[in-house]
C-alpha cells in the first residue's frame, strides 16, 4: 500500500478534523482526495508539520492530527523529544513511513534502514506509540482519537506517489480558512 | 522592578500566552520569570526553526506566540521565516540575545553577529536594537506593531543592555 491509498482509506476518519499535512506530495494527495478548510497544507518548510501541530494542540482543545513522513521527521528529529515532554493529550502524530523521500524521487531514508522512528518516539518519552501497516492506519487513527491520549502512529508502507496537481491556493487563504475551522463550534 | 519582570509584564499585557525558548545566558532571567507566570504556556524547543513551527501552530490555535532565542541561530531559521512565518503572514515577536557585540568575551560569537542585521535586513524583517535599558520602553509598542502587521519582528538585545556578562 502506498501513501495515497492510505490517505484515501483514512479520509472518512480525517473528515472535519484539524489536520496539519506535510509538505510536498502528501499535501497534494490529501488536497486532491479530500480538500477541507480544516486541512492545513504545508507549502514549504520541510520538517515542521509536527511542530505546527503540537503548537496548535497546546493552544486549543480540539484533537489535532499531523500527517507527517519519515523523511520529514528525520529533518526535525528533536520534535520527538519536545512531543515526548509536552502535555498535549489531543495530539496525534501519524508518520507515513515509506522509507523514502517521496517528493524528491524516492531516495531511501534511514527510517527504511536501521532507524526505527517508533523506538525513537518511545525513547523520547511518548507512552502511546503504535506501529501498524498501511491497511490498519485508519483503525489505528480512530483508536487514537477515542483514546484521548497523545499518540504517535508509525505506518509502515510502500514507497510511491500518486500524480496529483500542485496546490495553487494562496497560503493566506489556507491559513485563514484553517483558523476559521479551528474556531468553529 | 527587574528588566526581566518588565519584559514579561509587557508580553502578558499584549496577550502573549505561548512562548518557546532556546536558552541563552543573557535570557536566563527572562525565561525563569516566564516560568513563574501562569498566563504563559512555556514549551522549550530543541531548535529555533522547530520553535517557529510551534509558534505558528499556537497562533492558529488562538494564542499569541513569541520566541526567545540567540542571534547565532538566525541562520538556521531563514527558510522557516521565509516559507512559513512570512509566507502565511503570521505575527512573531522574536526576543533575541545579540551575542558577539560590545563586551562579548567569546570570539566565535562575533562571526554570526556581523551577519545578524544583514540577514534581518535582507529578509525585510523589522528590527529593533535594545542597547540601553531605557530602550525597553519600546517593547510594548513593538509587540503591538507585530500583531498589527502580522510579520516576524526582531528585538535584538545586546550585552550592554543586559549589563555585561558577569564573571564570564
Amino acid at each position: 500500500m502506498i501513501r495515497s491509498e492510505i490517505l484515501r482509506d483514512m479520509a472518512p476518519v480525517l473528515k472535519d478534523r484539524l489536520v496539519v499535512c506535510n509538505i510536498g506530495i502528501p499535501s497534494q494527495e490529501l488536497h486532491a482526495i479530500q480538500d477541507e478548510p480544516s486541512n492545513f497544507y504545508m507549502l514549504g518548510t520541510m520538517g515542521l508539520a509536527s511542530s505546527i501541530g503540537l503548537g496548535l494542540a497546546v493552544a486549543q482543545k480540539k484533537p489535532v492530527i499531523v500527517i507527517d513522513g519519515d523523511g520529514s521527521v528525520l529533518t526535525n528529529l528533536g520534535t520527538l523529544a519536545t512531543i515526548g515532554n509536552t502535555h498535549a493529550p489531543n495530539f496525534i502524530l501519524l508518520i507515513i513511513d515509506n522509507g523514502s523521500y517521496g517528493s524528491t524521487g524516492d531516495q531511501p531514508t534511514y527510517a527504511g534502514q536501521r532507524t526505527s522512528l517508533a523506538e525513537v518516539a518511545r525513547a523520547c518519552g511518548t507512552e502511546r506509540v503504535v506501529e501498524c501497516r498501511g491497511e490498519d492506519a485508519g483503525q489505528a487513527l480512530q483508536r487514537a482519537l477515542e483514546a484521548g491520549e497523545k499518540t504517535v502512529i508509525v505506518v509502515k508502507c510502500d514507497s510511491g506517489n500518486a500524480k496529483m496537481p500542485v496546490i495553487t491556493m494562496d497560503p493566506v487563504t489556507i491559513r485563514d480558512r484553517f483558523m476559521g475551522a479551528v474556531q468553529a463550534e | 522592578m527587574s528588566i526581566d519582570a518588565r519584559i514579561v509584564d509587557d508580553l502578558i499585557a499584549n496577550d502573549i500566552s505561548f512562548v518557546t525558548t532556546v536558552p541563552c545566558k543573557q535570557l536566563a532571567g527572562v525565561i525563569a520569570e516566564i516560568d513563574t507566570r501562569d498566563a504563559i504556556r512555556h514549551v522549550p524547543c530543541t531548535k529555533e526553526d522547530e520553535g517557529m513551527g510551534l509558534c505558528a501552530g499556537a497562533f492558529m490555535g488562538g494564542k499569541r506566540p513569541a520566541i526567545i532565542m540567540q542571534n547565532t541561530a538566525l541562520g538556521v531559521t531563514v527558510n522557516t521565516l521565509a516559507t512559513l512565518i512570512q509566507y502565511y503572514r503570521l505575527p512573531l515577536p522574536m526576543l533575541i540575545s545579540y551575542r558577539g557585540e560590545l563586551r562579548e568575551p567569546v570570539a566565535c560569537q562575533v562571526e554570526m553577529a556581523v551577519h545578524t542585521k544583514a540577514i534581518l535586513s535582507q529578509m525585510n524583517i523589522p528590527t529593533y536594537h535594545f542597547h540601553r535599558q531605557s530602550d525597553a520602553d519600546e517593547l510594548d509598542p513593538i509587540l503591538k506593531y507585530t500583531f498589527m502587521c502580522n510579520k516576524p519582528v526582531a528585538i535584538l538585545t545586546d550585552a550592554t543592555f543586559w549589563g555585561g556578562y558577569g564573571d564570564q
